[in-house]
């Protein structure tokens, strides 16, 4: 009797179970099948839109807006591509639109249809269609930032550093940051080589690899968002940072300079995309739309502080800002650099394998 | 009978906190991209790059253990030996860090150490030359003994609490010294402490990557920093999964060896 019993709570104990599970994925799935026509769904990287603007977008068009965020674009991509979340908006940087794009992830954006897709600066729009998105027809530009060297002009001279390979001098022992990062800091590797950021070839790789390993020595630090932290508080004299993170850097340290290397340098552009699977298509493009209107563009760019692709929204700048060499790098600079592009699977690989041998050296 | 219904939640925590996490790990840590049956990930641990990680990481592991443990141990028989009210208040100020965020206090030593730091600050101030341990592995294991110390003196205590007094003066009485009294008996009685004290500094000693990224300045290449990488930069999640399987095996088998110790079974996790 007793055994039987037992076994008829396993029984209903299992069926249970199987009944949450099977809730938990067909959640998981459908996003619980919140269709509401009043909303759209946003991931986006962390700290990304100024919250007011999310805030005043929701007030005007009188559509809800959920937000989720993400570190890496690498976090984000498995979870559109397994359908793990339904997301309306997302935003990519330039090499994974470009994988999402091969992969069939994205969905035509038609600007034709937003009245303020005009205010994207033509030589932003130029940089994608060369490169990630030929056509312009899956992507629209929403932040951009090229790296630099960022230096203590006290310390090491007004007009010191010039090239990649002055992160390779001796006698800056010690004294040198470099990006922690995957592809950056192969990319700047390859770049002071001569080589395309890109690159595929192994030969070039491992010889990417050699000449990180042979400044490691030097090297004080591979930090990504500490570097300026580091330069600021005199701990380095000299590293790799985002244009964006001069301005604030120089408030704090005047003694700071930033200079764009001579060889060319990374830009990244991160940009609004639309999946396939969207749920609100139509509230996706007016949420993209809104970004690009110029003064929310100018309201993004006063809380991020990074280089905005916005034309209209640089020209209610004050003139300082406007005139930045720092913020807006000349057409010169902008063509000998390059956007990270997709490598594929086979080239990230080889990517992974070159990286792990320089960090385990 | 309404007590078996009362476990259902916690099966469903079961299920979705491990039962359904560890599954999908060992799908992707056993098939590749295309999601056909491999063993590669698994095997990709002899590869020279991994082994060499792996090997740094059983070595930090191994030293901040080390070192926690010799630090652990005499404040528990000190402790043992004091009055109560001290006891407690010691007690208490070991374990007070514990209620502040442990990513926190990690970024507290960066702070501390680094080359413009509060503590060479103060060096320079005294005319005394800079200390620069950051971004070397012994800034991470400083780190990892900061971290894990009170895994390794509670355990200990705890145990060394057990002992019943008159068995040490009863060693006393018979003619025993003190050396004699430490090697055989509180140091034989405090095994299930010590060794789950072990386990409990070891294992997140071998797997962090928090503590390297931030105390080794991106120098310091653990396993767990590869492991990490393969998940959020390197989008390998085979890769990733198949060498968190190698992990798990290296945690059972450490763990498995320690449960072998501890016949008591005071820190029985297996």
């Amino acid at each position: 009797m007793r055994l039987l019993r037992a076994d008829k709570i396993r029984r209903v104990l299992s069926a249970l179970l199987a009944v949450v599970m099977i809730i938990v994925c067909a959640c998981a799935m459908t996003g619980c099948g919140h269709r509401d026509e009043k909303e759209v769904r946003v991931f986006c990287y962390g700290d990304y839109i100024d919250p007011a603007v999310v805030k005043s977008f929701q007030k005007e068009t009188g559509i809800k807006v959920v937000l989720d965020t993400y570190d890496t674009v690498e976090e984000m991509y498995p979870v559109i591509k397994n359908r793990a979340g339904v997301y309306d908006v997302i935003c990519p940087s330039d090499y994974m639109v470009e994988r999402m794009i091969n992969e069939g992830l994205l969905a035509e954006i038609h600007t034709e249809s937003m009245p303020h897709y005009k205010n994207i600066g033509r030589r932003y729009l130029k940089i994608a269609d060369e490169s990630y998105d030929p056509g312009n027809r899956y992507s629209v530009p929403y932040q951009y930032g090229v790296a630099g060297i960022m230096y203590n002009k006290k310390k090491l001279g007004k007009d010191s550093v010039t090239s990649w390979n002055d992160l390779w001098r001796k006698k800056y022992k010690g004294k040198i940051l470099m990006q922690d990062s995957l592809r950056d800091t192969m990319g700047i590797s390859l770049k002071s080589l001569g080589f395309s950021l890109n690159s595929v070839k192994e030969k070039q790789l491992a010889a990417a690899a050699r000449h990180l390993i042979a400044q490691k020595p030097l090297v004080y630090k591979y930090a990504n968002d500490s570097a300026r932290d580091l330069l600021i508080g005199n701990s380095a004299d000299l590293g790799v940072v985002w244009n964006g993170e001069v301005l604030y850097s120089q408030k704090l340290n005047s003694d700071l300079a930033f200079v764009v290397p001579r060889e060319g340098t990374e830009i990244f552009i991160d940009s609004w995309c639309i999946p396939r699977n969207a749920f609100h298509k139509d509230n996706a493009r007016k949420f993209i739309d809104y970004m690009c209107r110029a003064d929310v563009a100018y309201r993004n760019f006063e809380y991020l502080t990074y280089s905005t692709p916005n034309d209209a929204a640089r020209r209610m700048m004050p003139a300082k800002l406007r005139n930045s060499e720092i913020l807006f790098p000349s057409d010169k600079m902008l063509e000998k650099s390059e956007s990270l592009r997709d490598v594929g699977p086979d080239g990230d690989e080889l990517y992974s394998r070159y990286w792990k041998i320089f960090k385990s050296k | 009978m309404s007590k078996k219904y009362c476990a259902v939640p916690f099966l469903v925590w079961l299920a979705a906190g491990t039962v359904i996490p560890f599954a999908m790990i060992l799908y992707y840590g056993l098939t590749d991209r295309t999601g056909a049956f491999t063993l590669n990930n698994i095997l990709a641990i002899f590869q020279p790059i991994h082994g060499q990680a792996l090997g740094l990481s059983l070595l930090l592991a191994l030293i901040s253990t080390v070192i926690c443990l010799l630090l652990a141990f005499p404040l528990a028989m000190i402790l043992k030996d004091s009055n109560l009210g001290r006891r407690g208040f010691i007690i208490f100020i070991f374990i007070l860090p514990m209620w502040m965020n442990f990513l926190l206090r990690t970024m507290a030593w960066q702070v501390i150490l680094e080359k413009g730091g509060i503590f060479n600050t103060v060096l320079a101030h005294l005319h005394l030359p800079a200390l620069t341990i950051i971004n070397t592995p012994a800034a991470v294991v400083l780190g990892m003994v900061y971290d894990f110390l009170p895994f390794m003196v509670l355990p200990i205590y705890n145990a060394m609490m057990k002992i019943d007094d008159s068995i040490v003066e009863a060693a006393y009485d018979l003619g025993a010294g003190k050396s004699t009294v430490l090697r055989r008996i509180l140091l034989p009685m405090s095994i299930p402490g010590i060794a789950s004290g072990i386990t409990m500094v070891f294992v997140p000693s071998l797997t962090t990557f928090v503590i390297s990224n931030i105390l080794g300045g991106g120098k310091i290449y653990l396993i767990g920093n590869i492991i990490e990488q393969e998940f959020t930069t390197s989008a390998n999640w085979n890769l990733g999964s198949g060498l968190s399987l190698v992990m798990m095996l290296f945690i059972i088998v450490s763990m498995a060896a320690l449960n072998a110790l501890d016949k008591n079974g005071e820190g029985n996790f297996i």
